[in-house]
């Protein structure tokens, strides 16, 4: 697995509560059969009108937003389908990090396998994000999972969850797999009751 | 003390450890892992890289169900991605040994449809596939959930997974549900009470005298729709319905075996005074019709009711929400759903295409047409179910009415195939997902149960089924 490094990055802001990830990659996308290349079906139904051409007023596609690498979202973020296309799209799109209160379950794990970090922040802070973002869209977001911390320019500094098992896995780039298959002996003993 | 009391999920949690250790997910041993074209590819090619084989191939079956076209076998698959895709599903099963119920299998169909119809899914165990919809399995007092590709590939390789333990969460549902009401009118009602994060984090147990008198179809559309509300999982316990379903089923245990089977799984449900972490009371008997509105399925009302109004909700983020909502489904804050025009009803998928939907169906249409202007697509959830419906002569009677006919798949519930709704088409769907452009970019989905959306094709408008039985 690839490793985490920290970030400091603009933030794009998706406001919208509950995105499921038929919003994140359509269904139609999913006909793929490698993992790549996903990065232009994200949020492909709110980027492109019926015809083909981009919307501007979509924040993915305005010129400020390029190269940003953290997504400040709404509530519940990823619930649907199980689809790991939803975290192979947004990080070939280049977003590394998502903030939000919190997160559907699937995507979560989907995400963690991906290198791409769910943080989840109480509904005060949120706010606060979202403020900040207002107020100045240029603001950046500093991410450091070591200490687990998110800073922002407006005195937002605060520790964010994560439990401890993924965070090694994403500091370090552990196999999950290779985590699995080293308890071969356990496992065929489980077998053998 | 309580402590030794267990709920059915605990009990198929703690006999499924291979390995706890502090600060770790457990290691999980998966009894059955189910596979379809769709989020595979990428875990095969996973396993190739590292040259290593499928560990059990024998607790591993594929299908192939989302992308398939729904017409006749026939007629060429027109769009290569997708035959692509199928082709890489055949030749991964050939590869790694693993068996297949393909394109032209009589025994194909939606997954979630066939694990059961096999006896394949059996109570106590573990199951997952990678769709969220593997709730389904849960019906028969299984602990069964959506993964994603990568603990495909994982599960693949070493019959496991890594899994923090889930929360319980009892859903308790008590007293007789009147006339035109049904399973799928429960899961709309608690989506739309505990809406479509209530669930997160936890496992969903349904109990009381409502779930027990359903029957194993009835119970499947229930626990399919869990993830809807955000728990991966919903459990039943099993009781003698499910055995009877159970018993005789071509993977089912057989004599000896069966005995000693039932023994084990009378032994599964919840132990009396053992606890949950939530729990929710719905009264059956105060159920409704649902239908949702908006673009999730926590967005449904009792189908007499209006649609809520966002000027009524001081929560900004939820008002912002549900007008989007509205303005994606071109709907009026107070209007009420029926007589509210459609143009296609779609009866099918995991949630409500097996034989007693389709049955439930047929009983309204036949004898009478559809709505002119109204298309109607019944796609049932097996081939089994097909030829099942074909011999009862259910397959006359929908395409008397104007309906089509078509050959097993998940079809319109997720619009991989070419089975459409226009971009602005309002569609009555018996699936699970009401999500923007689920059934087809711009397409405005209503989901109801069987009942509402025959109902409706028949007036060419939403329509309370209570006022046509
Ligand atoms: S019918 Fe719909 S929900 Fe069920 S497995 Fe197919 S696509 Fe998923």
């Amino acid at each position: 697995m690839t490793k985490f490094t920290n970030i400091r990055s603009k933030v794009i802001v998706i406001p919208n509560r509950n995105i499921d990830t038929d919003q994140i990659i359509p269904a139609r996308f999913l006909k793929v059969t490698d993992k790549n290349g996903l990065g232009d079906a994200l949020f492909s139904d709110w980027r492109y009108a019926n015809d083909g051409t981009t919307n501007p007023d979509f924040v993915l596609n305005q010129k400020q937003n390029q190269g940003s690498q953290i997504l400040l979202t709404g509530d519940n973020f990823g619930c649907g389908s199980s689809r790991e296309h939803a975290p192979w799209a947004l990080t070939a799109w280049g977003i590394r990090a998502v903030i939000s209160t919190s997160f559907a379950d699937i995507f979560r794990n989907n995400a963690l396998k991906n290198a791409l970090l769910p943080i989840e922040v109480s509904s005060d802070i949120h706010q606060s994000l979202f403020d900040l973002l207002d107020e100045n869209n240029k603001s950046e977001i500093s991410i450091d999972l070591a200490s687990q911390t998110l800073t922002a320019s407006n005195n937002i500094n605060i520790e964010f969850p994560i439990d401890k098992f993924a965070k090694k896995c994403l500091l370090t780039g552990v196999d999950q797999l290779g985590y699995i298959l080293s308890y071969q002996d356990l496992i065929k003993s489980y077998e053998a009751l | 003390m309580a402590s030794n009391q267990q709920t059915l999920f605990e009990k198929i949690w703690k006999s499924h450890i291979v390995s706890e250790e502090p600060d770790c997910p457990a290691i999980v041993y998966i009894d059955l892992h189910l596979v379809h074209e769709v989020t595979s590819p990428q875990a095969f090619t996973g396993l190739r890289k590292r040259g290593i084989k499928v560990r059990r191939p024998d607790l591993t079956l594929a299908t192939m169900d989302h992308s398939i076209p729904t017409t006749p076998l026939s007629i060429p698959i027109a769009d290569d991605q997708a035959a692509q895709q199928l082709d890489h599903l055949a030749k991964n099963c050939k590869d790694f040994d693993i068996q297949l119920y393909g394109m032209d299998s009589p025994r194909r169909g939606i997954v979630h449809v066939i694990g059961p119809e096999l006896g394949r899914t059996q109570p106590g165990m573990t199951i997952v596939c990678g769709d969220s919809h593997t709730s389904t399995h849960g019906a028969f007092g299984a602990l069964a959930f959506g993964i994603g590709t990568s603990e495909v590939e994982h599960v693949l390789a070493s019959q496991c997974l890594l899994q923090y333990q889930p929360k319980t969460f009892e859903v308790n549902v008590n007293g007789q549900m009147e006339l035109g009401v049904s399973a799928k009118d429960i899961i709309l009602s608690l989506i739309s009470t505990i809406g479509i994060g209530g669930g997160t984090g936890h496992v969903f147990e349904y109990t009381g005298t409502a779930i027990k008198s359903l029957n194993m179809e009835e119970r499947m559309t229930i626990c399919n729709m869990s993830i809807e509300g955000g728990a991966r999982a919903g459990m039943i316990a099993p009781d003698d319905t499910t055995f009877e379903y159970l018993a005789g089923r071509e993977y089912s245990p057989k004599g000896k075996e069966w005995d000693k089977s039932l023994e084990r799984w009378r032994k599964l449900p919840t132990d009396e005074g053992a606890t949950y972490d939530q729990s929710i009371n719905i009264d059956a008997s105060s159920l409704e019709p649902m239908i949702t509105f908006g673009t999730n399925p926590g967005m449904g009302v009792k189908i007499t009711d209006r649609i809520p109004d966002p000027a009524k909700l001081t929560d900004l983020h939820a008002r912002q929400n549900l007008e989007n909502s509205l303005e994606y489904m071109q709907l009026k804050p107070g209007q009420s759903l029926i007589n509210q025009p459609i143009d296609v009803v779609f009866v099918g998928s995991c949630t409500n295409g097996r034989i007693s939907d389709l049955r439930l169906a047929a009983n309204l249409l036949k004898d009478r047409h559809i709505a002119e202007d109204v298309r109607m697509l019944v796609v049932p959830g097996s081939q089994e179910i097909k030829s099942q419906a074909e011999s009862e002569g259910l397959h006359n009677i929908f395409t008397n009415a104007g309906a089509e006919w078509r050959e097993a798949g998940c079809s319109m519930c997720i619009a991989m195939n070419g089975d459409e709704v226009e971009s602005g088409q309002y569609a009555v769907s018996t699936s699970n997902r009401n999500f923007e452009g689920r059934q087809g970019k711009g397409a405005r989905t209503f989901l109801a149960s069987p009942l509402t959306a025959a109902a409706s094709a028949l007036n060419g408008k939403i329509t309370d089924v209570r006022k046509i039985l």
